[in-house]
């Protein structure tokens, strides 16, 4: 993974924003629980500290702990054919658990369904353990493109969350910080599209590996001026190093396309590998779909605008769609293939996989490779496994 | 003179195969792992070069290939068995368009261009099932070597099926038809055919393209081949010695 100058940046600042969450009750600062397509803005507007299991649980499987986690929560009932994610965090919060020991305590929970529905059961298990109001936005599978009628559903709620946010926090929705948020989160989102579209450039100065690292400020701090500054420096820094030539992966051959979540436990092994064999993963479809807000919102139409936003995650869109999309990115980034994780965990992402992967060879001559693994539980990946059917794959490149 | 040599270092044998620079086989050896791959691999490569009575300093470049292809650091590279039975099989049989490979722990089905090249592959999952290990374990409940349980199979009289497709799981099924008195070839067929059910479905993945090969230890069984040919509809080429097939292209790649 490549060290970038604001690396030191983004750590200090996950650091003191995961402080000022533990420390949010002692503050008297609420903490919402937050699904990672939940509409954040409307709580960044309110005051309120917005925490993401789903940003946890990852942490807690680089720091290699979420084995053990699982292990807690399956001892406790929970399939081991349940989300890794929800069985992560909910082994860390039983055992309070993981590199910060637990999330802190929540006032309330929020869901989007744009990701899955293991969501809604998931977090209803916390807002039963914590006797807290939990609030569902409902966020309908996109089965044929974008449609009125589903911006229309999905606003009618996000005005019913205002009501149900100033009933919680008993003040009235603060529109004026809102619009100012949605202006800060339309900024971020902007530069995001910015520093991914650098894997463009030959070679690419920045990888997936990286950006799934440098993922974490713009899901839990959009809409905050500190998450504008950290994407500003950072876009900045992959100019800088693209006119200085610099490749991510040292004399890049192979240009990949990464499909669906990372496989966090092996994030550094993965990383090395794929540059030992000259390959750079330089736009993966996981990282694009926080780039969804456009930059110039109208703050008149905010609400159908996000709206159109939160329905338009790669997960939440159908498979023509996703074709499509991936046969676009092939061109753009002049790609020669795509590694396709099917992840155990997260079947909405990995149905359809092997259709897809067909289609899109027929399409573009591009090849693609299949990984069964998982993206939390290290007890679904093997080595070897693994390097055979990669190097094969990468054998194929060879002339 | 020029020699070359593959080795294929997998789950349960090591292969060796010694050509010369026209890419003919001058001997070639095949063994059980036992404990230990890489003392494995080095036998049957000694042995192969017995052969035609060669020393190792004869050979000019050697491939290894397999599961433990990287702890053999005498080879001058590594390729992976996918791209080294293509190899092979292509040569044999220059029309091969599908390769189907069951082996020890793995099964594959490889797509290959005309110029022998790996278009696309499918693989087993992380699990036994669909693999040789499957067939010899369901072959020691039953008391039978796995050339006893092809000839079993083909005799069968009446269709039983094996619900499950799971190693552990299908070997308590079988001690249970045992014990209900079913006849052994029947047996022996149903697990003939829930192997070959999921071999059809793995090589449904990358398409079936005239002419169908197929290698790896598991081709040897003649009911396998046979049941298979039947679902697949088309006819399937099994070379001579097909358990040899990922160390023959090992040793084609590396005379280039």
């Amino acid at each position: 993974m490549t060290k970038f100058r604001v690396s030191e940046t983004m750590k200090e600042m996950m650091a003191s924003y995961y402080l000022e969450a533990k420390n949010a009750a002692y503050n008297n600062i609420p903490v919402a629980w937050i699904t990672s397509g939940g509409p954040v803005e409307f709580l960044h507007a309110m005051g309120v500290i917005p925490v993401y299991p789903e940003n946890y649980a990852p942490m807690c499987s680089i720091t290699r702990v979420s084995k053990d986690l699982i292990e807690v929560s399956e001892a406790a009932g929970y399939s081991s054919d349940l989300c890794s994610y929800a069985r992560t965090d909910i082994g860390a919060d039983m055992t309070q658990g993981g590199p910060i020991m637990g999330l802190p305590k929540p006032d309330m929970l929020i869901v989007g369904t744009n990701i899955c529905h293991t969501v809604v059961k998931w977090f209803d298990v916390h807002a039963r353990k914590y006797n807290v109001p939990l609030f569902i936005i409902d966020m309908p599978y996109l089965h044929d493109g974008m449609t009125k009628e589903a911006i229309n559903y999905v606003v009618k709620q996000f005005e019913s969350f205002k009501v149900f946010l100033s009933g919680v926090l008993k003040k009235r929705f603060d529109e004026e910080k809102f619009r100012e948020t949605l202006f800060l989160a339309a900024q971020v989102s902007g530069l995001w599209e910015k520093v991914l579209a650098m894997g463009k450039k030959k070679p690419s100065p920045i990888n997936s590996f990286d950006t799934f690292i440098h993922l974490a400020p713009i899901v839990t701090l959009r809409g905050t001026q500190r998450a504008v500054d950290y994407y500003t420096q950072f876009y900045d820094e992959l100019v800088e190093l693209n006119t200085q030539g610099f490749g991510s992966v040292p004399d890049e051959k192979i240009r990949l396309l990464w499909d669906n979540l990372p496989i966090w436990y092996k994030i550094k092994y993965l990383s090395e590998f794929f540059a030992k064999h000259k390959a750079a993963f330089v736009v993966s479809t996981y990282t694009n779909s926080w780039a969804a807000i456009q930059g110039d919102i109208d703050t008149d139409h905010a609400l159908e605008e996000l709206a159109r936003a939160y329905l338009s995650p790669y997960i939440n869109r159908d498979f023509k769609y996703r074709i499509e999309y991936l046969v676009k990115l092939i061109e753009e980034f002049s790609l020669d293939g795509i590694v396709f994780h099917s992840d155990r965990s997260c079947k909405p992402y990995s149905l359809g996989q092997y259709m897809i992967k067909e289609e899109v060879t027929k399409r573009t001559g591009k090849p693609g490779l299949i990984i069964e693994a998982d993206m939390n539980d290290p007890r679904v990946f093997s080595d070897a496994q693994f390097e055979t059917r990669a190097e094969a794959f990468l054998e194929g490149y060879e002339k | 003179m020029k020699y070359f040599a593959g080795i294929d270092v997998g789950s349960l044998t090591a292969k060796a195969v010694v050509i010369d620079e026209n890419g003919k086989i001058l001997g070639y050896h095949i063994q059980p792992i036992g404990q230990d791959s890489l003392v494995a691999g080095m036998n049957a490569y000694q042995k192969a070069l017995t052969i035609p009575g060669l020393k190792r300093e004869d050979v000019s470049s050697i491939v290894s290939t397999g599961y433990s292809r990287k702890r053999f650091t005498e080879a001058s590279s590594q390729k992976t068995e996918i791209s080294c039975h293509a190899k092979g099989i292509s040569v044999l049989f220059p029309a091969v368009r599908t390769l189907i490979d069951v082996g020890g722990q793995d099964s594959k089905a490889i797509k290959i261009s005309k110029d022998g090249r790996v278009l696309d592959f499918a693989m087993n999952d992380k699990c036994a099932a669909g693999t040789g290990r499957f067939v010899e374990v369901m072959a020691n409940v039953l008391n039978l070597s796995l050339n006893g349980l092809s000839d079993s199979a083909l005799s069968f009289k009446n269709e039983l099926t094996l619900s499950s497709t799971c190693t552990v799981f299908g070997e308590s099924e079988v001690v249970s038809l045992l014990s209900q008195g079913q006849n052994v070839p029947d047996i022996s067929w149903a697990i003939i055919k829930s192997i070959a059910d999921r071999i059809v479905a793995l090589a449904k993945r990358v398409g079936i393209e005239n002419d169908v090969a197929m290698s790896g230890g598991m081709a040897k069984n003649k009911a396998l081949v046979s049941r298979l040919e039947e679902k697949l509809e088309c006819k399937i080429l099994v070379a001579e010695e097909p358990q040899i097939m990922g160390a023959l292209g090992a040793a084609l790649i590396a005379k280039g």
